[in-house]
């Protein structure tokens, strides 16, 4: 299964480094990266493969929450298939 | 694979433009829950909603939890009551709603529907006593819903029940007079009425339906706005064409989490409800699209147009995003939970009679429409007449939910509370509707009824 990370707040050091160990530790495997910083403010969309990971979508949903909101940062994890579902057919 | 774009497309419409899904309804048959005896009966109706409905909520926070889409209601729709109560022995169906307010509180859901009757062509003994249990019912329980049928475009208009709905909603008033009518935003009178509609007040589960089904009402007028700020000062050809993509997109969610709640709670799929139902939040009205496309108020000459537009856009972008429409479907315009519609009331460019001949265009008819107490059960039995010849004779679905607040006069303003909204006192005609109203009988099936 494949999901939607998405990660927007303020750009600072370290920011890629600290989502993929996580995904790493929980072998979620990246399967593409875009990021941009938009007059300071980091955003970055990542679709993962979830298909050997070792916790569920919403477990992980808690951690990358709860990292994010250490680090002041606004960090989601969807299912792809809204995505999919309302821009392809 | 999916585009930045398209991925922050979507996030935008529910972070920033209010899209949501409106409600996920399970529809469930009491028709094996007879019984002489009301206790017993009513034991019966506690027993299968609870069982049925247990994974209802958390089956909807999973789906909202993973998908990143908010889904706002989750409710329950039954049989109507008049049908399924009426081998009780009793003359009062107050201690059903009484159950089904359990039933409710236990599933955990907001709203139950179902406290209804279909009398379009004449009572029987069950839909008598129904009626008559209404405004008790609604004063005395939370959550539950009642609606009913009193014309079709094939039936015509059931003027006895015309002139008693005008009675019925004026003592639900007077007994909820302590929380400003509110017993009167819980019951809906309807022509027309779709027996697959999951929205409240007035869903319930229709006797062609299967045992259990489950049934989407999508939302998102404020991503409706915001498309159409795109096309700001371009043709009908651009707004039609961009409300239909925008409500492809919205139904095709609604698609989704219908199919997702029927594999994981094992309960068919009905319908998806193509509506755009607002909420008083800012940015989620249907009012601010119509003055969208260029009108300085809703109500506004132009109005009638405008969402004639919207309301057959949305049907064409939606229908073929779904396997299944029905219901509703089509733009609400519920004055007291639309931001816009209440300023519009209260700047004076929305009238009642306005609101009328926009309910010849929308999805339903005049709703949540807060008058003076003093307006007589009469004039309350003409407007409904009114709307009922409505969805006659355009064979549509029409409805009124009027709300008379006991000691509200115009210049004052009432409040309901959360979705409900608030709303200014409405004028309405003072010219007397009396004698016509007293006639009583049955308005006969218009001429477009015979079509085989």
């Amino acid at each position: 299964m494949k999901a939607v990370i998405t990660i927007v707040g303020q750009d600072r050091v370290g920011i890629v480094a600290m989502v993929s160990e996580i995904l790493a530790t929980n072998s979620v495997n990246i399967l593409n990266i875009n990021q941009n910083i938009l007059e300071g403010f980091f955003n970055m969309v990542m679709i993962v493969d979830m298909s050997s990971s070792k916790v569920s979508l919403k477990d992980l949903q808690q951690v990358l929450k709860g990292k994010g909101q250490e680090l002041g940062l606004d960090i989601k994890l969807q299912h792809e298939d809204i995505f999919q579902i309302m821009h392809r057919i | 694979m999916l585009t930045i774009q398209e991925i922050l497309e979507t996030n935008r419409m529910i972070e920033q433009n209010n899209f949501d899904v409106r409600t996920i309804t399970l529809g469930i048959s009491l028709r094996d829950c007879c019984h002489p005896d009301i206790k017993i009966f009513c034991q019966n109706v506690y027993e299968k909603i609870t069982r049925a409905g247990e994974h209802l909520v958390r089956t909807g926070e999973d789906i909202e939890a993973e998908y990143g889409i908010p889904i706002i209601n989750k409710r329950i729709s039954v049989t109507p009551i008049a049908i399924v109560a009426e081998s009780c022995h009793t003359d009062s169906y107050v201690p059903v709603a009484h159950a089904l307010d359990a039933a409710a509180k236990t599933v955990g859901v907001n709203f139950i529907g179902g406290f209804s009757a279909l009398v379009e062509k004449g009572y029987t003994k069950g839909d008598r006593i129904l009626i008559q249990s209404i405004p008790e019912a609604l004063a005395q329980t939370e959550r539950v819903c009642s609606s009913i049928n009193l014309a079709s475009t094939k039936a015509g208009i059931n003027m006895d029940c015309v002139r008693e709905m005008g009675q019925i909603i004026k003592r639900t008033a007077e007994l909820t007079s302590d929380r400003d009518a509110l017993g009167c935003a819980k019951l809906v009178v309807f022509a027309n009425v779709p027996e697959d509609n999951p929205f409240m007040a007035g869903a319930f589960h229709g006797v062609g339906e299967a045992e259990k089904v489950i049934s989407v009402g999508v939302s998102g007028p404020g991503v409706v706005k915001r498309a159409l700020e795109e096309v700001r000062g371009k043709d009908f050809s651009a707004v039609a064409e961009t409300i239909k993509k925008t409500a492809f997109k919205i139904t095709r969610v609604g698609q989704l989490v219908a199919q997702e709640a029927s594999r994981r709670m094992g309960v068919p799929f009905g319908i998806i409800d193509l509506s755009l139902a607002p909420t008083p939040a800012v940015g989620d009205s249907v009012a601010h699209i119509l003055e969208e496309m260029g009108l300085e108020s809703c109500g506004a000459p132009g109005t009638t147009a405008a969402l004639a537009i919207l309301n057959d856009a949305v049907k064409k972008g939606g229908l073929m995003a779904s396997s299944h429409v029905g219901g509703l479907s089509g733009a609400f315009i519920p004055v007291s939970e639309d931001a816009g519609m209440i300023a519009a009331v209260e700047r004076g460019s929305l009238t009642l009679e306005k609101l009328e001949a926009m309910t010849c265009v929308c999805s339903v008819g005049l709703d949540m429409i807060a008058v003076s107490g003093d307006t007589s059960a009469a004039t309350i039995s003409g407007i409904i007449a009114d709307e009922a010849a409505i969805g006659m004779i355009n064979n549509k679905t029409t409805a009124v939910r009027i709300i008379p607040v006991p000691g509200k006069k115009v210049g004052d303003s009432v409040e309901f509370g959360g979705l409900l909204g608030y709303s200014p006192i409405i004028p309405v005609n003072t010219f007397k509707s009396d004698d016509f109203i007293a006639r009583g009988g049955r308005i006969p099936a218009p001429i477009r009824s015979l079509t085989n």
